[in-house]
């Protein structure tokens, strides 16, 4: 493993450095979290979801629409937080700010920078979906005691999607090349991952691709943990998001390397 | 010990070297320039040196420490202002030292006094809270050699530290660079301005195609390549450069002018003046400039 022999705590200074930036600018990095959710358990909850008479089965529970919607938005938060920060948030830090040259002459080594910012990528899912689930929990649709651990699962889906972030940063030529990996990867996420409608709907060969996208485990957990549904589904999303993680977190750091080591 | 010792230093980008096998050696406390045109392989030297980038061949110690074993060590202990402009635009001023402080593992209140220190040393105080953006090329400057002091560092490396900035934000650098050297702080500098190479450095090489052409301190390297003057001769006849040939004088003709390198330059245009017609020429000391020019040719490096 000596693609990970050069990460430290000093990653953490990292980190902190993106902390302030946010926290500089908290009023505008805020609003959007809290206010989003309940545009769309407004527009999807309340006004689709009018037209959906009958219950869905989940899990052994029956759920009203707007109460199936809500977990699957808490979700969507987790994997854009963490996607955004480290695709279009990084690539800006890498690219145009120049931060990767300037703190590579300090102590910290390149593994280090990757590992700080795949760190706070995995914060903001953390921040913008424990802001989520605050809204989502206040009207009812998340439930005591399973929704404490949703922000768990939000740190480690995170990770997750950090990685694969940084995977493409390391790829992409410029900004706009990240069309791409939007259009084929996170639009079809947000909407195939059990996150607007149950899975049980699609054809089998269907279920079957959706269970290899890395949002519908973080859909359903978030989902089974905010119902209070013990079942397989954690134990298989856990170890789906080990592996997605550990691998796109290789494949970045080496892919990282070979593009800033020159 | 040496700040730097280097032993058949190699750099290769795709079978092209950028580097080629050069030694030398850096003193504690000395200023030290690396010059020559573009492409030259200065910057990329440089980068080697503060860990940037990795040595394809050859040996290379940073206070006594080797790149390869201890860039961490290294990189802790020395301070690097890039040519390029890399402070934080998300920061203001003052939080680009501190921000900077802490990669370094220096704790929160240090930052604070060491930032107000090298803000006053810099002339930046007034600045302190203003966005990146908002200050000028020079204050930019400054801010990154401040940036690159934060950390207390035993040998500082300036990359290009005046290029594109006004006279009077020059000699505020060069003259914090003096009081560095004072305080017995090793510099490598590399630049494009010879009357700044000759001001501020002890000791320099001339590099060209990846190799070192030249070394020494800039008063013995002018007195030895061209001597005290040069003599200048506008729009020269072929004769006269056939006579000065023939007198075995060192000289340059370039498209519209003779150069007459001479440690007697008075004697030289006596002698001229009494076989050719001479319209307009001029005696002046030799500088660096013509070091520069003579050791790596007058053609255009794209």
């Amino acid at each position: 493993m000596t693609l990970l022999s050069n990460i430290s705590w000093r990653s953490i200074a990292l980190w902190k450095r993106n902390r302030d930036v946010f926290l500089f600018t908290w009023k505008t990095n805020f609003l959007p979290p809290f206010l989003e959710p309940i545009l769309y358990l407004v527009a999807m909850g309340l006004g689709f979801g009018a037209l959906i008479q009958a219950d869905i089965e989940y899990g052994g529970r029956s759920l009203e629409y707007i109460k199936f919607l809500a977990p699957g938005l808490v979700a969507i938060s987790i994997m854009y937080g963490a996607f955004f920060e480290c695709s279009y948030g990084s690539f800006v830090r890498m690219y145009y700010q120049k931060t990767f040259d300037a703190v590579l002459a300090t102590p910290l080594s390149l593994e280090d920078i990757i590992a700080g910012e795949i760190l706070w990528g995995a914060t903001k899912s953390f921040i913008n979906a424990t802001i989520v689930l605050a809204v989502v929990a206040v009207v009812g649709f998340s439930e005591m005691p399973g929704l404490l651990l949703i922000p768990v699962v939000a740190f480690a889906g995170g990770l997750m999607f950090a990685s694969l972030a940084m995977l493409f940063t390391s790829l992409v030529p410029n900004l706009d090349s990240f069309n791409y990996p939007f259009f084929l990867f996170i639009t079809p996420m947000f909407l195939f991952s059990g996150t607007f409608f149950p899975l049980s709907v699609l054809p089998g060969w269907g279920q079957q691709l959706a269970m290899a996208l890395p949002l519908t485990h973080i859909s359903n957990m978030a989902r089974d943990l905010s119902y209070n549904i013990w079942d397989a589904d954690m134990i298989i999303g856990t170890a789906y998001i080990a592996l997605f993680t550990a691998i796109t977190f290789l494949g970045s750091v080496y892919l990282m390397k070979k593009r800033l080591v020159k | 010990m040496p700040a730097v010792r280097a032993e058949g230093l190699t750099k290769m980008f795709d079978g092209f070297k950028a580097v080629d096998a050069i030694d030398f050696q850096i003193e504690e406390g000395e200023c030290f320039g690396f010059l020559g045109p573009n492409g030259a392989g200065k910057s990329t030297t440089m980068r080697m040196i503060h860990c940037g980038s990795p040595v394809t061949s050859g040996k290379l110690e940073v206070l006594g420490m080797d790149v390869n074993d201890s860039p961490r060590q290294i990189k802790q202990v020395i301070g690097v202002a890039p040519q390029e402009n890399n402070l934080d635009p998300d920061f203001t001023v003052r939080r680009n030292l501190t921000v900077y402080g802490r990669y370094f593992d220096i704790p929160n209140g240090e930052c604070g006094r060491r930032a107000d220190r090298l803000l006053e040393f810099m002339q930046l105080s007034e600045k302190r809270d203003e966005m990146i953006p908002e200050i000028s090329g020079g204050m930019k400057r400054r801010l990154i050699i401040a940036r690159a002091m934060m950390n207390e560092p035993r040998m500082l490396i300036l990359d290009e530290p005046t290029t594109g900035l006004d006279p009077q934000a020059r000699h505020l650098i060069w003259e914090k660079v003096r009081e560095l050297k004072r305080q017995k702080v090793t510099v490598l500098l590399t630049t494009h301005y010879m009357d700044e190479a000759e001001r501020l450095c002890d000791r320099l090489v001339i590099m060209d195609h990846g190799k070192i052409i030249l070394e020494g301190r800039p008063r013995e390297l002018i007195d030895r390549v061209i001597g005290a003057d040069v003599l200048e001769i506008d729009v020269p006849g072929d004769e006269m450069e056939a006579y000065v040939k023939e007198r075995g004088w060192q000289y340059e003709r370039t498209i519209d002018r003779l150069l007459v390198y001479t440690d007697q330059g008075q004697r030289v245009v006596a002698e001229l003046k009494e076989r050719f017609s001479m319209s307009y020429y001029l005696i002046r000391n030799a500088t660096l400039e013509d070091v520069f020019l003579r050791s790596t040719g007058r053609a255009l490096v794209e």
